[in-house]
């Protein structure tokens, strides 16, 4: 895979941002999306725009065969057996939700508890406080060490015939860090807890097969991975997603309906209430297929290699400190750090100056900048398009950070 | 780099650098935390009223360079003017911040400075933060000793 020639695939890559070329590096934030998309997206508004599941006419039926088509793409992306279990949501934010209040409202109480990690994204700490404010369980944490990684033996001892859930992200939005959810998944089902798993930080930059993960939810999101925002997905397994309640009522989530009561219709369609993103998933779709083009196996080598150049670059600067794994094998493609006490606001206006786009803030992740304590980190997130170039930009940026408060 | 360098002001990376009356004050007549959610930035500030005069001002905190110079150099503007003048003062800096003529642009003096941030939306919240926050203590004083 060469990122040069993928770059010329993204249009709004070829700007300038302040008198310098952009150098985009919040991928972690929203990845851009490839003219294959935004084409694609023009031509379904402009020839095939429609309701979907609904309208006996032709824009209906090619609508609901593209919707339902994106489907069925991403269910082979994740592995998974079926379409059934595949939910589209607005968002992974809006996929943890519906667990936690479709499955948590329902199967916790008091004295329960959930087990969720310290370098969780706020998405799967609060959906989860606010499932326990309303059932009386309680959360609890499992640590994160000092490499940046989760503290199995810790795991081992927080898991308990108590523990009804374990929410836990796939891929640290902060740290990189790649969970171990095949074992994480196997200790929890010796107790009879159920896995919930965040892929918002994974599904984008690896080969994904959610069997071999053994959890069973897994959540992720269309705007990270060259699709358009609005579209995320919620994997359940089917006998678990069957006897659920719904999450939102309205239409196309039922069968009949009563002044006073209604049946439901089914999986997946029992948890899209309403006009469902349409024209985004057709945008899903596509990414995929160009994703699947590039090749799975290209794309983490290429993340792998620009990761470990950034690691060493990174290195080359005095007084900075690097949050997470080292290792480029053991992490997603994304580094965070801090340079010499520089606020990470200043560091990211800086950069903005010298056209360098990096996350500067908490990640949503409060808890584990604690844990770090810190108030904020820098964070340089890649992706495809990213090259040796982006990561000698922002050391350049950087060094003039540290002229400016040295 | 321009626009850069009249964001990052001398005097502003004096403050940030070596920040004025950065001291809790035990007993405070005023103690207030507050943060911006969205950055991180947090202090708390402290100040002292006497007769409806500012008397000590002091504060502590953790945040970026905008966000500590523009309180540090707040708390040498405050000390000894009246409620109604610091007041007015914070509304003046608050009008400038927002792109707003002020009347007595002079009065602002040093904090003149921080003019800059105007260029950068996301970050007058961080200018603004110590000021907002002394607002906020001085309606609570007023309403617990009457105005």
């Amino acid at each position: 895979m060469d990122p040069q020639a993928v770059r010329k695939d993204f249009p709004v890559l070829f700007q300038q941002v302040n008198g310098h070329p952009l150098v985009y590096l919040d991928n972690g934030a929203t990845s851009h999306r490839p003219l294959a998309v935004i084409d694609e997206i023009k031509r379904f508004e402009e020839e095939d725009n429609s309701n979907v599941h609904r309208s006996v006419h032709t824009l209906g039926q090619r609508a609901t065969e593209l919707f339902e088509g994106a489907r069925t793409k991403l269910a082979a992306l994740l592995g998974v057996p079926g379409t059934n279990g595949l939910i589209f949501t607005k968002s992974a934010t809006e996929s943890l939700n519906l667990v936690a209040y479709a499955w948590g409202r329902h199967h916790l109480s008091e004295g329960d508890e959930v087990l969720i990690t310290e370098m969780e994204h706020h998405s799967n700490i609060v959906s989860w406080q606010l499932a326990c404010k309303d059932t009386g369980a309680v959360i609890k944490a499992v640590p994160v060490d000092d490499n940046g990684v989760l503290d199995m033996a810790e795991y081992d001892r927080l898991l308990s015939n108590k523990t009804k859930v374990v929410a836990v992200c796939h891929v640290s939005n902060v740290l990189g860090t790649i969970n171990p959810i095949a074992e994480i998944s196997a200790k929890a089902h010796r107790v009879g807890a159920i896995v919930v798993c965040d892929g918002a930080q994974a599904v984008p930059h690896m080969a994904i097969d959610i069997p071999s993960l053994d959890c069973d939810f897994y959540a992720g999101t269309g705007h990270k991975m060259c699709a358009p925002t609005g579209i995320g997905f919620l994997w359940g397994r089917e006998h678990i997603l069957e006897e659920m309640e719904p999450f939102h009522g309205g239409g196309d989530m039922i069968l009949d309906v009563w002044i006073d009561h209604s049946s439901y219709n089914e999986i997946p369609y029992k948890f899209e209430a309403g006009t469902p993103p349409i024209s985004q998933a057709v945008g899903l779709s596509t990414a995929i297929d160009y994703l699947n083009n590039l090749g799975w196996e290209a794309i983490r080598r290429h993340e792998i290699e620009i990761t470990r150049y950034a690691l060493d670059r990174l290195a080359e600067l005095p007084d900075i400190t690097v949050y997470g794994p080292t290792d480029a094998e053991l992490k997603g493609g994304l580094v965070s750090f801090n340079i010499d006490d520089i606020h990470p606001h200043d560091v990211g206006t800086i950069l903005d100056g010298k056209g360098v786009a990096i996350r500067a803030g908490h990640h949503c992740a409060k808890p584990l900048m604690r844990k770090l304590g810190v108030g904020a980190t820098n964070r340089a997130s890649f992706y495809i398009y990213n090259t040796h170039s982006d990561v000698d930009a922002l050391v350049d940026a950087l060094e003039s950070c540290r002229k400016m408060f040295g | 780099m321009s626009d850069l360098e009249d964001l990052y002001k001398e005097v502003i990376l004096d403050h940030y650098r070596t920040p004025r009356n950065r001291a809790k004050i035990e007993n405070a007549d005023v103690h207030l935390h507050r943060d911006n959610p969205l950055c991180g930035d947090e202090i708390d500030l402290y100040v002292d009223i006497e007769d409806g005069r500012v008397t000590n001002v002091g504060f502590e905190g953790r945040g970026c360079s905008i966000s500590q110079a523009s309180v540090s150099m707040m708390t040498e503007k405050l000390k000894g003017l009246s409620i109604a003048e610091a007041e007015e003062l914070a509304n003046t800096f608050k009008s400038m911040m927002q792109g707003e003529a002020a009347e007595d642009e002079d009065a602002l003096g040093d904090l003149l400075a921080l003019q800059g941030v105007q260029k950068y939306p996301v970050r007058i919240k961080c200018a603004l933060l110590g000021w907002n926050t002394f607002l906020e203590g001085v309606k609570v004083h007023n309403e617990k000793h009457g105005a």
